[in-house]
């Protein structure tokens, strides 16, 4: 094997883990304080890509794209939150699943509506259009660097958010015990909505800078969001440092499992039924992982403390 | 007596229409319709399979189409290489799903709650994969089934479109039929026990994991027969009759109808494909009016349609 074609694909799992990342962060917070299970998260991916893709075309400026995204997805995602999730907090996981469901429909239905069904498709930034050599003969391309470094950096700001912050510290009381931190006045409803903000957010990010390599789609959430339900099943369900570590794991498995677990049958099996169970399996590597990790660990491999 | 109510009386007009819908529907100059209600049958069978776990048992499987995929995909790769007789198809199909519903049920019960939701919609997904990156069975365009199974029998051949219709109907009776007597049984009250108390079903002595996992292993071979009613029907399989927003439709149809009561997912099933049917005919983009109203459903209508028509039940 080539040990440049493993840098790159390593690379691009260690690319895909972030972006799985900022989709996963915001489903373990809701999950982790709201108790609530969101599948129109995938939802928040898809908007933030049209909504920012749209103001990238009209503007000419990813970059006005991004920066205008972010109060966008935070005020769509607070109307959601207000508007219908609000009133399904006490109810159980089965409405909750239920009730997403449905906005999922009518998301994807109203996208198709305003954007038509071809979706968008969103030049890359000529600034971020080329190749950077890294060394001892690899080059990668400028723009999913820039993914790379935007994700960790995304990561970081949410650490010290959650962990050095008034607002993190409110969350993190709002977690524990929701009655208690009520007690004390904090707005509970208003914190949720925020922190329901802020995930839609990391999810219209996510969905945003992928769009010049994807473009934007009808759906293009869900593929992902099923993915991150796998990353934070095996991070550990509201624990933001399980989900990192499960997305960058997920993401490069994943990646490297499509471009290598062929040559590897090749060492076991003859060659044609190496090249025809390679991409079967591949595709289900990371569920065989999880399976693997949940039957030795149900509640996955951090558990928040406090948890149930 | 449960069968005075409402409910019940809608659930027995539902199945009387289906009774007599192949003799209706062209004397009413709609023969189409004969097609819609085999595969509202089809989607009740899945959805009364469901209900036993989900309604009875509180396990909230939000993979359950795989079934269909998979006892519908097993006679259409054996028609594939040739193989179509029913009586290697049909039984290989059922052993198929119990043991894959068995694998995947003794991994998914381990786990709760939220856990198993996702545990059981990744697995489904896994297998919807495999289906979209087998080529030699189409992947995303699916594949055609070229014959029927094959009874070896002239008296029923399910080439007859009357014989097919009421193939259906009969497994949609005995599936409602079964799940009755197994909510009835001394197996059901363990399995509902269960899922009121955990805890103290295995103080009792009883080991809840096991009955579970029976009960998952009896509701995917019954959604897996469903799927290989499907596959017969339309003489196609495709990945997408196991993908994700299947296993939700069918989730929404046992809450339509009523979670929890025997006869709920048939009205549900019914209810939510005629629905969908009529406003598809309205405008292309009838998912706008779905969303919210399945919003709205979960909002104000516990209980579903038994739940409203059955004066002071609510959910359990």
């Amino acid at each position: 094997m080539d040990y440049v074609l493993v840098t790159e694909q390593f690379l691009n799992g260690f690319q895909l883990g972030i972006i799985l990342f900022l989709m996963a962060a915001g489903l373990t917070l809701v999950f982790g304080i709201m108790d609530l299970v969101n599948l129109a998260h995938g939802s928040m991916f898809m908007i933030g890509a049209f909504v920012g893709g749209t103001i990238t075309l009209v503007t000419g400026s990813f970059i006005l794209g991004v920066v205008l995204m972010i109060p966008s997805m935070l005020v769509i995602g607070m109307v959601v939150e207000m508007t219908t999730l609000r009133t399904l907090y006490p109810r159980d996981h089965l409405d909750h699943v239920l009730a997403t469901f449905g906005l999922i429909l009518f998301f994807n239905e109203a996208t198709r509506l305003i954007w038509g069904p071809e979706g968008l498709v969103v030049p890359l930034p000529a600034l971020l259009d080329g190749t950077v050599a890294l060394g001892a003969g690899i080059t990668y391309p400028v723009y999913r660097i820039v993914i790379i470094t935007v994700g960790l950096a995304v990561a970081l700001c949410l650490y010290i958010l959650v962990s050095r912050t008034r607002i993190g510290m409110l969350i993190r009381a709002g977690a524990s015990n929701r009655t208690m931190a009520g007690a004390l006045g904090v707005n509970i409803p208003m914190l949720f909505s925020i922190v329901f903000g802020i995930g839609a957010v990391l999810a219209g990010l996510a969905g945003l800078i992928i769009t010049p390599i994807t473009a934007a789609q009808i759906g293009m959430g869900e593929d992902v969001l099923i993915l991150a339900f796998v990353v934070i099943v095996i991070g550990g369900i509201g624990s933001i440092r399980g989900a990192f570590i499960a997305s960058i794991v997920t993401g490069v498995i994943d990646t490297m499992g499509r471009s290598f677990l062929d040559v590897f049958l090749l060492l076991f099996l003859p060659e044609n039924a190496a090249e025809s169970a390679g991409p079967a399996l591949s595709s289900m590597l990371i569920y065989v992982l999880m399976a693997a990790i949940l039957f030795f660990r149900p509640q996955g491999l951090f558990p928040p403390k406090g948890a149930g | 007596m449960e069968f005075k109510n409402p409910a019940n009386i809608l659930t027995v007009m539902v199945v009387g229409l289906c009774a007599v819908v192949p003799f209706l529907a062209p004397a009413l100059g709609e023969p189409f319709y004969v097609i819609v209600f085999a595969r509202i049958m089809i989607w009740a069978i899945a959805a009364v399979s469901l209900n036993l776990i989900m309604g009875y048992g509180g396990m909230i499987s939000f993979g359950h189409a795989v079934y269909l995929g998979i006892g519908g995909y097993t006679i259409g790769i054996l028609a594939f290489h040739g193989i179509t007789s029913a009586w290697v198809q049909w039984p290989l199909a059922i052993s198929t799903c119990a043991l894959i519903s068995l694998i995947f049920g003794a991994i998914s019960l381990r786990t709760r709650g939220v856990y198993f939701i996702m545990i059981t919609l990744a697995l489904a997904q896994m297998v919807f994969f495999l289906s979209v990156s087998a080529e030699r069975y189409g992947s995303d365009d699916g594949l055609n089934i070229l014959a029927r199974s094959d009874f070896g029998v002239s008296f029923f051949d399910l080439n007859d479109k009357l014989t097919m219709y009421y193939t259906i109907f009969g497994f949609l009776l005995a599936s409602v039929f079964v799940s009755w007597r197994l909510i009835h049984s001394r197996f059901g009250a363990v399995i509902r026990a269960a899922k009121s108390n955990d805890t103290r079903v295995q103080a009792v002595g009883l080991s809840t994991y096991t009955y579970r996992l029976t009960a998952f292993v009896i509701a995917g071979v019954m959604c897996g027969i469903a799927g290989l009613l499907q596959a017969n029907l339309e003489n196609f399989v495709s990945p997408d009759m196991m993908n994700w927003p299947r296993s939700g439709e069918l989730i929404f149809m046992v809450v339509l109808g009523g979670m929890s009561t025997v006869f709920g997912p048939v009205t549900g099933a019914f209810v939510f494909l005629m629905l969908s049917e009529i406003l598809s005919t309205w405008t292309i983009h009838w998912h706008v009016i779905f969303g919210p109203f399945l919003v709205l459903l979960v909002i104000f209508a516990r209980g579903g349609i038994a739940g409203l028509l059955t004066p002071g039940r609510t959910r359990e």
